[in-house]
């Protein structure tokens, strides 16, 4: 067996154990209990939460696929950059207020805040599902991701297509879990952006060293672009412009009313804690510019797949020594585990709380133990998904999911600020924005790219954005006709200083 | 709008900047090597992180948000 799969084998059954250990790390009350449980017990400091959130955000997927999307269509792949520097902007403005009316009011989920501030239970429900249907093949990908690594590696890993070692590695990552709640990710999380980082910095400087310097690097990965069967070059087509702003504007926009973005979040312990990491995760958005960077470099090194997603452990295997490129794919396996756990989390909570609604009134411990089994049933149904479906569906049903859960914006986001919507019309923009973002996905075969058609001109942008401009529109319009036919509206359970 | 509410200006900042490739969709000037396009992209990751802890700073702690 090669140095590189002992080391991949070491280091991934050394952050098992402490997955499980992870039990016994800092516990302020019983496991029983849902915050314990689900949210750390809500006492995690800036350096746990940002280890924690970049862990989360940062996913495997986004390591492979966006280096990918670099390899194999140039500049586009970079929207990645403006999409994860304006969502902190954004996030800083709107997750302090979350985070503050969430622990005062004790909420876990984005769904117990919408129908707190509009008493609206299909409005709830309408929240908790779309979170669930936007996060199962977000997991799914974690596992495409880990995938690539296994295939990678050859031999026993790339046994039966390399679903032998997913299935493992996520029973595994489903026993830990169920049994430490979301400490295990957030200990692991130490482990993964360690390698992450260390992986990143040492690739930099090795292509650096092999192609002398950037401009080789550059030079070569345009002459690269320019023979592709669709010719692109190191700079993006004007017409491309709408596209780039729009993918990142509404990547960003949706970036955290993901779930596990929310889960991660409230487990911070304090205002501050969510304040400061604000500030500091964009050291992330630097690291993951380098690795896009990492697809032009493997097209400097002549790497020629027709699979772009194996381009980064390909080029690791390439640039270093075996046992080197097992501290890298180790970086990448664990790498999904940690998000996977915090997706498995967030989407077995909002069932727990929001689906199930009986245990939300007092989070019992009957509730902890739906939301222990419920992750369980989630990873089984990603590893399933993963395991019957081709990896291009899993990667088309991420992109419905997330043109869903941008839909949810209004409500949500909005929400936060002003109730002036009525909830019957956010639930009818809702539904239309749903409707609209998946006729657009499957128009496009699930790209990011929309030519949208008014007067005599097109504008190509990113679809699941123009849906929520429509859910916006509907709910302006129709927020005045629900209100003229019922006297009555829910009720706001929240207060003004809530949100202080 | 409470005074303090205008520093809410300095998060628009990062999206003027980094939402319309139009006006930094160029290969010069380079730096170490790298078109302008991606190292401009590169330096407002940190860039906008250094504008979030003005934004923490001076509005002590972000109390006077949008309340």
């Amino acid at each position: 067996m090669h140095a590189s799969s002992i080391i991949l084998i070491v280091l991934v059954l050394a952050v098992t154990v402490l997955g499980f250990a992870a039990a016994r790390w800092r516990p302020a009350g019983s496991l029983a209990s849902m915050d314990e449980w689900a949210l750390g017990g809500r006492s995690f400091g800036t350096v746990i939460s940002w280890f924690l959130i970049g862990g989360d955000l940062y996913t495997a997927y986004t390591f492979i696929a966006v280096p990918a999307l670099a390899y194999a269509a140039g500049p586009g792949a970079f929207f990645a950059l403006p999409y994860t520097i304006v969502a902190y902007p954004f996030g800083i403005l709107v997750l302090t207020r979350f985070w503050s009316v969430a622990r005062t009011r004790g909420y876990i989920t984005a769904a117990d805040f919408v129908r707190d501030r509009f008493g609206d239970r299909w409005l709830e429900l309408a929240m908790a599902v779309t979170g669930v249907l936007a996060v199962l093949p977000y997991i799914a990908l974690q596992l495409v991701g880990m995938k690539v690594v296994f295939l990678q590696l050859g031999g026993v890993f790339a046994a039966d297509e390399g679903k032998i070692a997913l299935a493992i590695s996520f029973v595994l990552l489903a026993a830990y879990t169920y049994t430490s709640g979301l400490r295990a990710p957030a200990l692991i999380a130490f482990i993964k952006d360690t390698l992450i980082y260390l992986t990143i910095i040492c690739a930099v400087i090795a292509i650096t060293h092999m192609f002398g310097g950037w401009a080789g690097i550059f030079d070569a990965a345009g002459k690269a672009l320019a023979l592709k069967p669709k010719p692109a070059t190191l700079l993006l087509p004007p017409a491309g412009y709408f596209a780039y702003g729009s993918l990142a504007l509404g990547s960003a926009l949706a970036l955290f009313i993901y779930p596990h973005s929310i889960t991660s979040i409230l487990s911070a312990k304090s205002r501050t804690v969510v304040q400061r990491n604000m500030a500091l995760l964009p050291i992330y958005s630097l690291m993951l510019g380098f690795l896009a960077l990492l697809g032009y470099a493997g097209l400097a090194a002549g790497i020629k797949t027709t699979n772009p997603q194996q381009v980064v452990p390909m080029l690791f295997a390439q640039i270093f020594p075996d046992w080197f490129a097992g501290v890298a794919y180790a970086a990448i396996v664990i790498g999904a585990l940690v998000p996977a756990a915090i997706m498995a989390i967030g989407g077995a909570n909002l069932f727990a709380s929001n689906i199930f609604r009986q245990f939300s009134a007092q989070r019992d411990s009957l509730e902890t133990r739906t939301a222990k089994i419920l992750t369980l049933v989630i990873c089984l149904f990603a590893l399933l998904f993963v395991i019957f479906i081709t990896p291009q569906y899993a990667i088309g049903f991420q992109f419905l999911g997330g043109a869903w859960i941008l839909q949810t914006f209004p409500a949500f986001v909005i929400g936060l600020f002003t109730r002036w919507f009525n909830p019957k019309a956010l639930l009818l923009g809702w539904a239309v924005g749903i409707v609209a973002g998946t006729y657009m996905a499957i128009q496009t075969n699930f790209t990011a790219a929309f030519p949208l058609h008014f007067g005599g001109s097109t504008l190509v942008g990113y679809g699941p954005f123009y849906a929520l401009l429509l859910n916006l529109i509907v709910s302006i319009v129709a927020t005045p006709l629900f209100n003229a036919a019922a006297s009555t509206r829910g009720n706001d359970a929240t207060s003004v200083a809530d949100y202080a | 709008m409470k005074r303090n509410a205008w520093w809410n200006l300095l998060l628009l900042i990062p999206f003027v900047a980094t939402l319309f490739p139009g006006f930094y969709n160029r290969l010069d000037p380079p730096l170490l090597g790298m078109p302008f396009f991606y190292w401009y992209q590169l330096v407002w990751t940190i860039g906008s992180g250094v504008l979030l802890a003005i934004f923490i700073a001076v509005t002590r702690g972000g109390a006077s948000d949008a309340r």
